[in-house]
């Protein structure tokens, strides 16, 4: 009773990490799919350029693991804004399928010039000493990078969550996923707040991919590999909501450590048949608008 | 269409109208391309068997994208089935290809059926993700049940008899090139009848709005089934053809990847348009048997940027370039 309580925590304890990275990647396409209807496939993308910026300034030039992580999010976040400026803004509002052909286009670039520049192997994240080892929290031992995720995912959740509920910038962005044409009409730079919303998504998403290196390995098929799985996050949290990707990511991450552990075999297929329920029971996802 | 209501505006509306599905002289065009491919370069008869095979993959992708508007990534759900059932039913004593086909297109039907019925009264994103999850579990079912399908090895010991006891699979791929491409042919006849039927017609006006169809009483949810079926048939058969011709059935034939791939190949030919795969889908094999060969990973960077090129510039894909020229010129 005891080791299964214990096995219960343990595989909980990595279901949270994984589910807070697979948060910080998702959260932000939700909004900008949610705010400007655009089909994008691509996203993964940016997580994986995190990955790589992070993996490569920690094994290759000794950087500090934080520096490393901010370093990840900013760069990230300042390349996606001439990619959205060129690329994706003439395609808003038009036809799914040229979305698709865009962002598809995209991830096979993108892993071609990743296995270009960093070959075909995977990048493994070389933990500082101070992370890697356990910790003891009185009811059983965990890993001290697990735990970082979990404290480091749920910080963001809530500073998003405030900022998107508090501060004029979280306003704005709340009008323009409601309505876009009357956002427009009182005045609000749509423009503008299509690009920073997209880099800031972006910039979560390469620290997402930075950070969860060690748990979504970095290579050149990352972004193709992984797509199924944030696209999940989104489609079942629901479109344009911060709470929505919240919730499937917690949902989708516990079931799928509890799975690998209880069925590892049926692992993939149990996540895939719970997607499938919910999204027939909920169509819109958890938090869609009707 | 002359609007009058006159005799003879009613004689130029029926004669319009009858125009309009009449075998045109450029629809000989791919069928004299692919016999002048025979003769001209009778060293690659076998990528030549899997073109045509592929081609019908995105004829059957095009019915429900182009005609139907289903965006879908789970294409590859019916073709695999139609691989894996040709494969099965070839390795455990019955390699009759015909009767193969058919039973493929039979199961592979009975999967867009059943899966039709659960997700086609979605829309947008769900849709794309419900098909997308239909795929990916079939996918993580047959790699789970390696005593049928060979798991991650791939379906082993296929033994596919002579078409009609007679025209053996051979080694040069004469064979394999005619059968794809009497069954292309057959489909190809088949599929054009029906997008000009007025079933055709009512696919493309629930693509187009399907409340006001729904207002004027059109069955919206069974057109949609009906036209989701077939194109599962026939994506099914494609997926037999190509496991009958090379002998292989992997984990791969029902991927995300090439549910993706036949949409982009369709996609730079043209969607909704019947011919889209007949350009995209040579053009884009061609290209991979050339390029990959020499650098097999760049390869995803040079068609990657020309995706993205075609989404920014050339939307319609060469067809729809080609349309534009047209009026222009």
């Amino acid at each position: 009773m005891n080791s299964a309580l214990s096995a219960a925590l343990s595989v909980g304890f990595h279901g949270l990490a994984f589910a807070m990275v697979l948060y910080l990647i998702s959260v932000g396409l939700s909004v900008t799919m949610g705010m400007m209807g655009f089909i994008n496939l691509a996203h993964g993308v940016f997580a994986m350029a995190g990955g790589y910026v992070m993996t490569g300034l920690i094994n290759d030039h000794g950087a500090p693991f934080a520096v490393a992580a901010a370093a990840a999010a900013v760069a990230v976040a300042l390349a996606s804004i001439p990619l959205e400026r060129l690329l994706y803004r003439r395609l808003y509002g038009g036809d799914e399928l040229d979305q698709v052909l865009l962002t598809m286009g995209l991830v096979f670039m993108s892993g071609a010039a990743a296995h270009y520049l960093r070959g075909p192997v995977q990048q493994p994240l070389r933990l500082p000493h101070s992370l890697s080892g356990g910790v003891e929290l009185g009811f059983g031992e965990f890993s001290l990078y697990d735990s970082l995720l979990i404290v480091c995912g749920a910080l963001l959740a809530t500073a998003l969550w405030l900022g998107l509920e508090r501060s004029r910038f979280g306003a704005q962005i709340r009008a323009a996923v409601d309505n876009l044409r009357m956002a427009q009409s009182v005045g609000i730079d749509t423009s503008r707040l299509f690009s920073l919303t997209f880099a800031l998504g972006s910039g979560l998403a390469g620290l997402g991919g930075g950070l969860g290196s060690n748990l979504i390995t970095i290579a050149p098929g990352y972004a193709l590999d992984n797509l199924v799985y944030f696209l999940i996050v989104v489609a079942i949290g629901g479109l344009g909501s911060i709470r929505g990707p919240f919730v499937a990511a917690m949902l989708i991450g516990v079931a799928d450590s509890a799975c690998d552990y209880l069925v590892p075999q049926f692992g993939a297929f149990f996540i895939y048949a719970m997607t499938m329920a919910l999204l027939l029971w909920r169509p819109r996802g958890l938090f869609g608008r009707a | 269409m002359t609007g009058g209501t006159g005799p003879d505006g009613r004689s130029a509306a029926i004669e319009a109208f009858a125009r309009r599905h009449r075998y045109r002289p450029a629809e000989a065009l791919p069928w004299l391309a692919a016999l002048a491919g025979y003769f001209l370069f009778p060293g690659y008869l076998p990528l030549a068997a899997q073109i045509l095979a592929t081609i019908l993959f995105a004829l059957s992708a095009d019915l429900v994208l182009g005609y139907a508007g289903i965006v879908t990534l789970g294409q590859a759900a019916f073709f695999g089935a139609g691989a894996y059932t040709a494969g099965i039913v070839a390795a455990h004593g019955w390699g009759e290809p015909i009767t193969g086909l058919v039973a493929a297109a039979a199961a592979a039907a009975l999967v867009g059926f059943l899966s039709g019925l659960l997700i086609l009264r979605s829309s947008g994103l769900t849709l794309l993700m419900q098909t997308l999850v239909v795929a990916a579990m079939l996918a993580a079912a047959a790699n789970q049940a390696s005593a049928v399908t060979g798991g991650d090895d791939g379906l082993q010991g296929m033994e596919v008899w002579p078409i009609f006891g007679h025209f053996a699979f051979g080694l040069y791929g004469r064979t394999a090139f005619f059968y794809c491409l009497v069954v292309l042919f057959l489909c190809w006849l088949a599929v054009r009848r029906l997008v000009h039927s007025a079933f055709g017609r009512s696919l493309t006006g629930i693509r187009e709005n399907g409340a006001r169809m729904r207002a004027i009483g059109a069955p919206v949810m069974g057109r949609r089934l009906a036209v989701y079926t077939i194109s599962a048939a026939l994506a099914g058969v494609s997926g037999a053809l190509v496991a009958q011709t090379t002998g292989l059935v992997a984990l791969d034939s029902l991927g995300l990847e090439r549910s993706g791939t036949v949409l982009i190949m369709l996609i730079i030919g043209g969607v909704g348009r019947l011919y889209g795969g007949f350009i995209g889908v040579p053009l884009y094999m061609i290209a991979q048997d050339r390029f990959s060969t020499v650098e097999p990973v760049y390869w995803y960077f040079w068609v990657g940027l020309l995706m993205v090129l075609l989404a920014s510039f050339a939307r319609g894909g060469v067809l729809g370039l080609i349309d534009q020229l047209w009026r222009r010129g």
